[in-house]
């Protein structure tokens, strides 16, 4: 394939991380090239269960094991014979392959993977998960694919994709207080739809953006899979660097990757200063605007949890609202905090004291209800809930109602049993 | 050209959560096949029949990674699903599983029930009544992909063993 790019052409950030991954000083968007796979991620039911039997078919061996991360967060902890019999062969496996980077029952995979430091700015990284664009939040071109592609990528090394357009979200300003990327996201997502990325790459950025912490950051690229893009990019920074550092990482070049001032892209512009909180309401994240619309809706369950909704910082802003008070009569709080490391933190920062005190119920650190693999919610409930996707059935129930919101909006709603502004009970 | 495909229709943001319900996940697929569209069409997984064809509105298959979504369509005989547009990993897991997509702007002009023919290497849609419905080109590597029955298959020719499904 020819480069017919000058060798000073202005790229984005995408173009330059696919470029890096397929050992070319440019690409062009549009073109088809094969990239180098730096590091591949999957979990209990992506994983294993569907990559042994086909890869003792082929009599083949994975490409690189110290490139390959498994995390067991999907079935449990196993509630049943199928569960135990889907977990049970990741563990023989991770065994079997001696495989060195194993998280088992530790969060999440999209928590879990960078808290190890794993994702690093300039990588190219797949994902046996939709939510894989997270990794984007690091600087690296990360993407979601299904087994079988993932079976190609662990016998290859390899995977092909079309150098992406660049859709570029700018935030100016800063976000209020009781405001988070969860609600950005829901916000872009209304606006866009659940197609609105194209599979293109979309790159968060601005001063709100540079703002945010990382697990924020985390949570604008997670959810970008609800706008269809196939990445989520940040370019890294400071903030990066040392969240990297502090996951134990090799230490990391943040400065080459960035999307050039030239490079053609579509710019979106959002102001984060006049943004609302938002809820998104049933079956869809695009039916996402701002918390008034449904403000005043009773509901049956808050849930905090997910990859997307139960950091360490997404725990911090539940107990902002709730500490010293109680859920309301017949609400039910679950908290299911994304990852061991987080529910630790929590515990020795006293959030997840403030919360039990709260009347919150601690699940596992899993995914669970959030998917519906474990701990369903029931028939008819109205759940308020921090996770990415409010599905008809997807939680459990195909007539459950499903609100979605930041933990601030989701310890409000459980504060007054109803969903609330969350700016109204804070203090 | 393959003629004679049962459109059945359904309509826009067709999400893997309705074509591979959570619930089912845990089990084969001939199992979560079974549940394919139950909340949307409960008599799609035992009715449809091989060579059948799914025609939908925008975005089919946004959601999850979870192949089985696909996996479950292929299981049934669907022979192609004909959408304005397709989720980016749904397009890739179809085609890795060998589930011909073919992205067709004017999709919604086909009826349930009405009986179509398919030209891959156009490729279009002819409608019952003759009307022919442009589609979008496809990368020859992924049509590749579809007539091999997926990339396993590939894989496995590579390995130099007999493609079953071939």
């Amino acid at each position: 394939m020819t480069d017919k790019l000058a060798p000073s052409s202005p790229q984005t950030l995408a173009q330059k991380l696919i470029a890096r991954a397929c050992g070319r000083a440019h690409v062009a968007v549009g073109e088809i090239v094969t990239c180098a796979v730096d590091m591949a991620m999957f979990h209990d039911s992506s994983g294993p269960r569907r990559l042994q039997p086909m890869l003792a078919e082929l009599g083949a061996e994975i490409w690189d094991k110290s490139r390959v991360v498994l995390v067991m967060d999907h079935y449990v902890p196993e509630r049943d014979d199928d569960a135990r019999r889907i977990v049970r062969i990741a563990r023989d496996w991770a065994r079997d392959q001696r495989l060195p980077h194993v998280y088992d029952s530790q969060g999440i995979c999209h928590v879990v993977v960078p808290q190890h430091g794993h994702i690093r700015p300039g990588m190219l990284c797949v994902g046996g998960d939709s939510h894989s664009p997270t990794g984007g939040a690091f600087g690296a071109y990360m993407f979601g694919v299904g087994s079988t592609e993932m079976l190609g990528v662990v016998v290859t090394g390899e995977i092909w994709l079309r150098v992406p357009e660049t859709i570029q979200m700018w935030w100016d300003g800063r976000l209020s207080p009781g405001v988070t990327a969860k609600d950005m996201m829901l916000h872009m997502i209304g606006r866009f739809g659940m197609n609105g990325g194209r599979y293109q790459a979309v790159e968060f950025a601005g001063p709100a953006v540079q703002a945010l912490s990382m697990q924020e950051r985390m949570t604008l690229s997670n959810m970008s899979a609800e706008l269809g893009a196939q990445a989520g990019l940040i370019a890294p920074d400071a903030t990066t660097a040392a969240f990297l550092a502090e996951a134990g990482a090799p230490s990391v070049d943040t400065a080459a990757w960035f999307t050039d001032d030239e490079a053609p892209r579509t710019v979106h512009r959002f102001d984060a200063a006049s943004l609302e909180p938002h809820v998104a309401a049933p079956h869809s994240p695009a039916n996402s605007r701002g918390v008034s619309h449904c403000a005043g809706t009773p509901i049956d369950v808050a849930f905090i949890g997910a990859c997307t909704g139960a950091k360490l910082d997404d725990l911090r802003a539940a107990a902002h609202v709730l500490r010293g008070r109680k859920v309301a009569a017949g609400v039910r709080l679950i908290v299911a905090p994304a990852s061991l490391r987080d529910q630790d933190q929590a515990r020795e920062e006293g959030v997840l004291q403030a919360l039990m005190a709260a009347g919150a119920e601690l699940f596992p650190t899993a995914c669970g209800a959030c998917a519906g693999y474990g701990d369903p919610m029931g028939d008819d409930v109205t759940v308020m809930s921090t996770t990415a996707r409010n599905f008809k059935g997807r939680m459990g129930s195909a007539s459950a109602q499903v609100y979605l919101g930041s933990p601030y909006s989701v310890a409000a709603a459980a504060l007054r049993g109803r969903i609330t502004d969350p700016r109204e009970v804070l203090a | 050209m393959s003629t004679s495909h049962k459109v059945w229709r359904l309509g826009a943001d067709i999400d893997t959560d309705l074509l591979a319900p959570g619930h089912a996940m845990k089990h084969g697929i001939e199992t979560i096949a079974t549940h394919c569209l139950e909340t949307v069409l409960p008599e799609f997984a035992r009715d449809v029949r091989p060579g059948d064809v799914i025609v939908a509105g925008p975005n089919f298959g946004i959601g999850s990674s979870r192949e089985q979504a696909v996996a479950a369509l292929v299981h049934l005989g669907v022979a192609a699903v004909i959408a304005p547009s397709y989720s980016g990993l749904y397009f890739r897991n179809a085609f890795n599983l060998g589930l011909l997509l073919l992205t067709c702007g004017d999709a919604e002009l086909l009826q349930d029930g009405e009986r179509i023919g398919i030209d891959r290497a156009a490729p279009s849609v002819t409608a019952a009544d003759g009307r022919r419905l442009p589609c979008e080109p496809i990368p020859g590597f992924l049509l590749d992909m579809v007539r091999a029955g997926g990339l396993m298959n590939q894989l496995r020719q590579r390995a130099g063993k007999d493609a079953p499904h071939a």
